[in-house]
């Protein structure tokens, strides 16, 4: 095998800076993403969950829509078909005049995918604290949303600290398909630095270290949070 | 107080009531027994709305339960409920367990919550427990705390569905001793239960339930002592063995 | 908006995207099938008494799953015709990148179904004197596979979705060949909504049918 080993290519300029600015553009579309997935999703997630069953259809649709087509093609269509599809004016801004385009489409679209996977966990973990709970808070006269806010929510997301901790790193790796609409993250950058200096081995290896470090430090932080949330007296708050 | 008249109700195409009509009275203690999938639990949670029911009514202080305009969190602040398994909340401490109803649904202020607290945890002889989680305490510990996380709101009635079930037998007994004591002080309590010597104790009068129906509904002294129907021999004479 | 769908260039191109799927459909069964053995290795090296096997399958597993496929892509694209001092079509490099990468799943999912079988029955098996190779052959794992194949099928139609991301390296799957049409008829509109709908469809009756077998052979 013919390889010219050459580390001293990712500390060289301008790759340096490529790989900095990738991991940055990771970060960000990664955390905003996030943020717009476990809002939406834990409603939608809390929805299913609702006796109310328009409000479980519309959930339910939502979840199988966004997750039955794969990521790669919901970024195709937010970004080459939906400002077509908008009114002509709406679509002239969106092309033109919305600012950093693919960081906020790619957010977008990884976003709402993700949303529809943090609506099924939200789903089960409310549903295995059981129906006991519910009949409890209610018999002391509750309102059912009472009964999510005090009991349902708080037990709730504790049990899915590990399984969100999970999206969140799912999120994370698949920031990487934001590089099919433009978006310089990670990954490109390091395919970038491979089709410009032949080191694909130096590239490909940091942006990989990039992705193990980052993961092992969220699986540490999830374990400190999990700990402080702990309730007194329990080892696992699984359904009984 | 409570009124049920010709209730029935199915899942789907089961029948898991049948025509239920009985009237609990103002401090009238009312056992309700029978085998397993005999409706009794459903019964029970059909006085506080906690089951829906497709036919009949069923009336708590002169408020129909079934009637779709009732607010049924109002209604069910004023009757307190025992589960077979305590169903505490697993993340709020023993005091605020108790006071987590007081607070958003009487709107107590907080010190008026905090004193009925400790009121009912002395009541039960919790006093002690009070900081503590449900999962640090034992079974019997729980379901007393669960007494008194249904009296703190002052209802006029109390259900049991089962409240020594699912406890080992050395803890039975301080759980049934605050039901007796509640008993006496006058509460109107209907408790669904195996528990026949706590029935000859306190209980006024003494439901079986089979299949969905009430099959016999008689005082006490009744029940015990003179010939009831067959399944309720067969029933009784199954479980009077302890 | 809807009035300018044009669904002749659809039937125009269906060859092409046909071929195009069945690219997806032998890339997908491919890897499924290659996932399936190493992931078993994997499984049952992780759970063997042997410390070393052990270590390595978890280190494989964490690694793997770890880094995003977009990556372990590029990194096979690259690395296959290095390693063969040759260059090499993209479809085996990619296919290897997913059966490597598919494994580590695999492999998760495989061993919690093992584990989900309680001890008693490998104490049973060998109570009657069979070795490690039969229990597993005959006790454990027909047992273990029951339980798995919801996930194991769930898993599946994740990866037959995940095989659309050969677009990065130009392979011609199911996307890439509507892509090639979008660009070159200048119908993006009607390309990507088949593609969408496509999938839609065959996922989600994927969905529906092993919803239904779990109804159907649920324990």
């Amino acid at each position: 095998m013919q390889y010219n080993w050459d580390w001293g290519v990712i500390i060289r300029e301008p790759y340096l800076e490529w790989i900095i600015s990738g991991f940055g553009w990771t970060v960000s579309v990664s955390i905003a993403a996030w943020l717009l997935a476990f809002s939406l999703g834990s409603i939608i997630g809390i929805f299913r969950t609702t006796n109310n069953s328009i409000l479980r259809a519309i959930a339910a649709v939502y979840v199988e829509i966004f997750r039955n087509i794969p990521l790669i093609v919901q970024m195709f269509l937010w970004y080459f078909v939906f400002p077509e599809l908008l009114p002509n004016e709406a679509g002239m801004w969106v092309k033109r005049e919305m600012p950093m385009p693919e960081f906020t489409t790619a957010a977008l679209c990884l976003g709402l995918y993700t949303a529809s996977r943090v609506a099924e966990q939200v789903r089960s973990g409310i549903q295995s604290i059981g129906q006991g709970q519910n009949n409890a808070g209610l018999a002391t006269g509750l309102t059912k949303f009472q009964v999510y806010r005090y009991i349902l929510l708080p037990v709730g997301y504790r049990i899915m600290i590990p399984p969100l901790t999970s999206e969140f790193l799912t999120i994370f790796k698949n920031s990487s398909v934001a590089l099919t609409i433009g978006v310089l993250e990670i990954t490109a950058q390091a395919r970038q630095i491979e089709e410009y200096t032949f080191q694909g081995f130096e590239a490909f290896t940091t942006a990989t270290v990039l992705y193990i470090l980052v993961t092992s430090i969220v699986m540490i932080l999830m374990r400190v949070v999990e700990g402080k949330v702990s309730i007194p007296g329990m080892i696992s708050l699984g359904a009984k | 107080m409570i009124n049920l008249n010709s209730v029935s109700k199915w899942y789907g195409d089961f029948q898991v009531l049948d025509n239920c009509s009985t009237t609990v009275s103002k401090g009238e203690v009312v056992v309700v027994c029978g085998p397993s999938g005999s409706g009794k639990s459903t019964l029970i949670k059909c006085v506080n709305g906690l089951e829906e029911f497709q036919k009949g009514e069923i009336q708590f202080d002169k408020t129909s339960v079934g009637d779709k305009k009732t607010d049924l969190p109002k209604l069910r602040s004023k009757i307190g409920m025992v589960f077979q398994n305590f169903e505490l909340y697993p993340h709020l401490s023993v005091t605020n367990n108790i006071k987590l109803a007081q607070l958003k649904v009487l709107k107590r202020s907080d010190e008026e919550a905090e004193y009925k607290t400790i009121q009912l945890l002395e009541r039960v002889e919790l006093a002690d427990q009070a900081l503590k989680f449900p999962a640090q305490l034992s079974g019997g510990q729980q379901q007393r705390v669960a007494i008194a996380r249904a009296l703190a709101l002052d209802p006029i009635a109390m259900l049991f569905d089962e409240p020594t079930s699912a406890l080992d037998p050395e803890m039975i007994n301080e759980v049934l001793d605050v039901m007796v004591e509640l008993a006496k002080d006058g509460m109107t309590m209907m408790v669904v239960t195996h528990e026949m010597g706590f029935a000859r104790r306190v209980a006024n009068r003494i439901i079986f339930m089979d299949e969905g129906r009430i099959e016999e509904d008689c005082s006490t002294d009744e029940f015990f002592d003179s010939q009831r129907g067959v399944r309720a021999q067969t029933f009784l004479s199954k479980i009077l063995h302890h | 908006m809807f009035e300018q769908f044009d669904t002749n260039v659809i039937l125009e191109n269906i060859h092409f995207l046909v071929e195009g799927m069945q690219l997806t459909l032998l890339l997908t069964l491919a890897a499924i099938c290659g996932g399936l053995v190493l992931g078993t290795l994997l499984a049952l090296a992780r759970l063997s008494d042997f410390r070393i096997l052990s270590f390595i399958s978890s280190t494989y597993v964490n690694f793997f799953r770890s880094m995003p496929l977009i990556l372990v892509i590029f990194w096979f694209y690259f690395l296959v015709p290095l390693i063969l001092g040759q260059p090499v079509g993209g479809y085996y490099s990619v296919l290897i990148a997913f059966i490597l990468f598919e494994a580590a799943y695999y492999c998760e999912i495989i061993r919690a179904g093992i584990q989900s079988v309680r001890k008693g029955q490998i104490y049973a098996g060998q109570a009657v004197g069979l070795n490690y190779f039969q229990n597993m052959r005959y006790i454990v794992l027909p047992q273990a596979f029951r339980n798995m194949v919801p996930v194991l099928l769930t898993q599946a139609i994740i990866l037959f979705q995940d095989t659309s991301l050969v677009y990065v390296v130009g392979v011609k799957d199911f996307l890439v060949s509507a892509d090639l049409v979008a660009n070159r008829e200048n119908r993006i509109l009607e390309m990507f909504t088949t593609v969408a709908c496509v999938y839609l469809v065959i996922c989600l009756s994927g969905s529906i049918i092993i919803r239904k077998l779990q109804v159907r052979y649920a324990q």
